[in-house]
């Protein structure tokens, strides 16, 4: 088996990811696809590191982790927050940069 | 699991783990995005997760596959549960798309980026694996915190205080300042005289006369329905059943026929229980109403157990 | 002391102008003071001239620098030689003359005032021009008399005849101003300056086309100011002004501008032959036009401004003959300046016996009502038909002299056309004469049915006639006595005798025939017979003249239609193609923006979705160039 298999499927995981993304409009779900995306991310790096033989791939995916770990929280509390005010998670409700 | 992870080739083993856990990770990415209830989401989801765990594991990242259960499925995820339960976890997504073309372009965005990068992972040409053995030799996590804490130490340190900023500011966020004092019981008990609300229990539902269920409203003493005996919480499901006039008219008469037969003089008839459904009529059968269709009293209580079926 | 010339009568102009009501009363006495303080200053600085060598009597006087820049000097600086010192003897002189004429025959009019401070207004421009020592300051007289024309001919704007006239008198001289304009332009690029002494000294230095092109733009600026053809339309209609302006103004001074300038920058159409051919044909066409236009006008005044055309005419010409014709330009200008005023003067005081008729048909058999108008009236006739021994016969015999000097066949078709000119202007004088002064009554009530009842004028009307007709009388032989005239000027013009094939005494003599031969046909016409009260139809060449030799229909065909059509297109160009690309691009982008606004939506997946679209074209442009 090609090594390069890894990538393919971490390049599909990303893209159903981003598709999500751009499908629910749940924002927690939303967020979901996000962590998927960046998952698929962490995979490459981590295959990549096999690749070359060397640990500096998996220390990436370690911070990718961490910030995301970071983001996450972040991310919910203003969730949490969106759904006080407009008693709605929906992405679509926070609608208002238009004229 | 060692002697896989730092070999340069992979084996048939690994090839067959591949296939059959990477085809269950693109059905779970898929089911994450696909399935409507956001929690069988999070449940795909972290399948996903435990199986790219194991991907590390196989690619010889020890650390980071026990990291990424620990932290991915373990905290993230029920973060994300938490969140939904706040949130509400019954209501399920509409997977009915509002906005014109959205799906289209999603589709075509998805389609076109998938393409191209799967057609550029394949210009890529790869040797195959080096391996970690070297890498790995006195183990994956010394040599992991021995690259952490010298090379990349600054960046460490700097996640570090992000992790640390992340937290206060998601306390700040969800934190809600409480600009007045508590209420105390007897304040509360002032107040409540006062606003002239329903100081003694509510009516139980449906006790009195005739019906014993929840869903049908007490008979007050004149016979007309009491409105309070039953739960909001059923009237805003529209799961309420009306006292069906016909049975009033008889009880009407019924007590029209004593009074007569002991002589004593009549009770002022029930209020109509049809004026009463009137009221709570839509604007819709309300202009009907007007519209000079004379709605009887079956009629009402007709349309609104029909409202109530929709 | 040059400065209070200009200064004197201008201040009486800004006094008079905004002093108010107060100065109703005897402001027109302040007016004619200040202008016989101009003239006594004039007479003054005369004098003291005279007693000077003929080569030092250039005087100069710098007042200020006007726009002290770096290569652009302009000085408010005057200088007074001899050319100068003619002209503000004869427009004080005249001037003077003509405000104490005004005095009488404005006495009942409301606006006197104003008219004085036109008046003095109009010879404080006119010294100005006549005394700068620079081209952009003579431009400013220059447009100074302009204005005051406008204002005086205008200046019964109630009328509104008048009014368009003051108007047609503005426009056309400002497309001959227009041509001075360029010319002082041409002059600063080329020389680096646009004083007299440095342009005029240096015309070597500059090639003959440029010398050429400055004065071609010269001559149109002394067409317009001089009304000679083509811009002579004007002057006819300026007669609608009081008639002491039409004397002083338009005919003895600012209309004979044009030969100031061009007699002025003589060196510059020296050096530019094929300038001076233009002039002269121009001179002579002009003599000939409003000579026969005089021909054919009732209108005493418009007759008169016939003749003034033609005689300006003779001056242009004789100017553009060069050194051999700038003195007899300026001593023709003299003598008319004399009788043609004291014409004026006597035709405003025929009108102010007969009700203001213009009309001659409608005189007749004057002269016993009004002898002293008859006699300085007829001085002034015979000194402009050149009869022997009078003022125009001494200047218009060397103008015609100075023709056929010209030499060549160029020579003779001057000399004829001049001698051509002298047999018209005795034939229109004449009938003027004859239709006004002699035969029998023709009058007629006027418009409010009053009988006019023939006067003489009073006094201080009739003396400035009587003076200016003693001017008609001596001037010419004043000047011709010894060539006093010629040698005073020569400092400042040069002079040249021309190579005439003809003698001088065969000139004298075809003359006189032709101004027999002028004399006889008219007395042939209108003395004979009586002159019918309604103009008969005449011949075309008659009827034409009536209409000015259809100018105004030529301007109007050309000018006026053309015009009208060019700014039609043109308007319809602006609004189709010009408006039509501005509001085009502008409702593009209107329209463009309209439609870019709907992509935002607010919505965050549809920015998500851009995002996306924009990260897979990157990739796919990466994965293109490693391709190529």
């Amino acid at each position: 088996m090609s090594p390069i298999n890894y990538v393919y499927l971490a390049a599909l995981l990303f893209t159903i990811g981003a598709a999500g993304v751009l499908i629910r409009r749940n924002a927690i779900v939303v967020f979901m696809c996000i962590e998927l995306m960046l998952n698929a991310a962490n995979l490459t790096l981590v295959a990549f590191s096999r690749m070359h033989g060397n640990l500096d791939g998996q220390i990436m995916a370690f911070f990718v982790m961490v910030v995301a770990a970071a983001e996450v929280v972040v991310g919910l509390a203003i969730i949490v927050m969106l759904y006080r005010a407009r008693h709605s998670a929906s992405v679509d409700d926070a609608s208002l940069m238009k004229l | 699991m060692t002697a896989l992870a730092a070999t340069a080739a992979t084996s048939t083993g690994e090839a067959v783990q591949f296939w059959v856990l990477g085809t269950v990770a693109v059905l779970g990415g898929l089911g994450t995005v696909l399935l409507r209830r956001a929690v069988h989401s999070a449940l795909c989801l972290a399948g996903t997760m435990i199986i790219l765990a194991l991907f590390y594991l196989a690619n010889g990242a020890y650390f980071l596959g026990v990291v990424q259960i620990v932290v991915y499925t373990g905290a993230v995820m029920m973060l994300f549960l938490f969140v939904l339960m706040l949130v509400g976890v019954s209501a399920a997504d509409s997977l009915k798309e509002t906005l014109k073309g959205q799906r289209w372009m999603a589709a075509l965005c998805g389609l076109g980026l998938g393409t191209l990068l799967i057609v550029g992972i394949g210009q890529v040409s790869v040797g195959g694996f080096n391996g970690l053995a070297a890498a790995n030799a006195q183990g994956n996590v010394p040599a992991l915190a021995s690259l952490l804490f010298t090379k990349y130490v600054v960046a460490f340190e700097v996640v570090g205080a992000l992790l640390t900023v992340a937290a206060v500011g998601a306390t700040l966020l969800t934190h809600r300042e409480r600009v007045e004092k508590n209420k105390s019981q007897r304040e509360q008990a002032i107040e409540r005289v006062r606003g002239g609300t329903q100081l003694p229990p509510l009516p139980a539902p449906g006790v009195y006369a005739r019906h014993n269920a929840v869903d049908r409203p007490a008979l007050l003493p004149d016979g007309s329905p009491a409105e309070l005996s039953v739960s909001p919480t059923l009237r805003s499901r529209g799961q309420i059943r009306e006292v069906s006039s016909e049975q009033l008219a008889r009880l009407a008469a019924i007590e029209q026929r004593t009074a007569e037969y002991q002589g004593r003089p009549t009770y002022p008839g029930p209020k109509d229980p049809g004026e009463r459904a009137l009221e709570r009529e839509t604007a819709g059968e309300e202009e009907a109403a007007r519209n000079g269709q004379p709605s009887e009293p079956e009629d009402a209580a007709g349309t609104e157990r029909e409202e109530a079926a929709k | 002391m040059i400065g209070l010339l200009v200064g004197v009568p201008l201040l009486g102009a800004a006094v008079l102008l905004c002093g108010g009501r107060r100065l109703d009363r005897g402001g027109h006495w302040l007016g004619t003071l200040l202008s016989a303080a101009s003239f006594a200053i004039g007479a003054a600085l005369f004098l003291s001239m005279l007693g000077k060598d003929a080569e030092d009597r250039a005087m100069h006087s710098k007042l200020f620098s006007w726009v002290p820049v770096e290569g652009f000097q302009a000085d408010v600086a005057f200088q007074l030689d001899q050319l100068s010192m003619t002209f503000v003897l004869l427009i004080t002189g005249v001037g003077t003359l003509i405000h104490i004429y005004s005095v009488g025959y404005m006495e009942h009019d409301p606006g006197r005032r104003r008219f004085f401070g036109y008046l003095n207004l109009f010879l404080a421009a006119m010294l100005l021009l006549v005394l700068a020592d620079n081209f952009l300051l003579l431009y400013v007289g220059w447009e100074g008399v302009g204005l005051a024309s406008y204002l005086l001919i205008g200046f019964w704007q109630h009328k509104p005849s008048a009014a368009t006239a003051a108007k047609k008198a503005f426009l056309v001289n400002r497309v001959g101003d227009a041509g001075l304009a360029v010319a002082i332009f041409l002059m600063f690029t080329t020389f680096g300056s646009f004083a007299f002494a440095p342009v005029l000294s240096s015309t070597g230095e500059a090639g003959e086309g440029t010398l050429t092109a400055i004065g071609l733009m010269l001559l149109l600026a002394a067409c317009g100011k001089s009304a000679q053809v083509p811009l002579q339309s004007w002057l006819g209609d300026a007669m609608e002004g009081p008639t002491p302006v039409s004397a002083l103004i338009h005919a003895a001074t600012m209309v004979t501008a044009g030969v100031y300038l061009i007699t002025r920058s003589g060196a510059i159409f020296n050096g530019a032959p094929d300038a001076q051919l233009v002039v002269v044909v121009v001179g002579g066409v002009t003599l000939l036009f409003g000579a026969i236009v005089g021909c054919a006008k009732d209108d005493i005044k418009k007759a008169l401004a016939g003749s003034t055309m033609s005689q300006i005419g003779y001056m242009i010409l004789a100017a553009g003959l060069g050194p051999i014709g700038y003195a007899f330009a300026i001593m023709h200008l003299v003598t008319h300046g004399f009788f043609k005023a004291g014409l004026f003067l006597g035709a405003g005081s025929v009108m102010h016996g007969m009700n203001d008729e213009v009309d001659m048909r409608r005189y007749g058999g004057l002269r016993t009502h009004m002898p002293v108008t008859f006699v300085t009236f007829g001085l002034g006739y015979l000194a402009i038909i050149g009869f022997p021994g009078l003022s125009g016969f001494f200047s218009k015999d060397q103008i015609i002299e100075a023709a056929f000097g010209k030499g060549g066949t160029e020579g003779w078709i001057l000399g004829a056309v001049t001698l051509l000119g002298a047999a018209l202007t005795a034939y229109y004088m004449t009938r003027v004469m004859l239709m006004t002064f002699f035969g029998e009554k023709r009058w007629q009530p006027d418009a409010e049915g009053r009988e006019p009842h023939p006067h003489e004028s009073p006094k201080i009307m009739t003396i400035p006639m009587i003076v200016l007709a003693f001017g008609s009388v001596f001037a010419g032989g004043l000047f011709k006595a010894g060539d006093t005239f010629v040698d005073w000027l020569e400092p400042v013009t040069a002079f040249e005798h021309g190579h005439s094939p003809v003698s001088a005494t065969a000139v004298t003599a075809s003359t006189i025939v032709s101004l027999v031969l002028g004399v006889g046909v008219a007395w042939f016409q209108y003395g004979r017979k009586p002159v019918p009260a309604v103009a008969p139809r005449g011949s075309l060449l008659t009827r034409a003249a009536r209409r000015d030799l259809l100018q105004d229909d030529f301007n109007h065909v050309v000018l006026v239609s053309g015009g009208t059509h060019l700014t039609r297109s043109l308007v319809y160009v602006d609004n189709k193609v010009v408006d039509g690309a501005v509001n085009g691009t502008a409702a593009g982008f209107g329209g463009l923006s309209g439609r870019l606004r709907r992509l935002q939506n607010g919505f965050a997946r549809s920015y998500a979705v851009s995002m996306f679209g924009g990260a897979a074209v990157l990739i796919a442009a990466t994965l293109l160039m490693r391709a190529v």
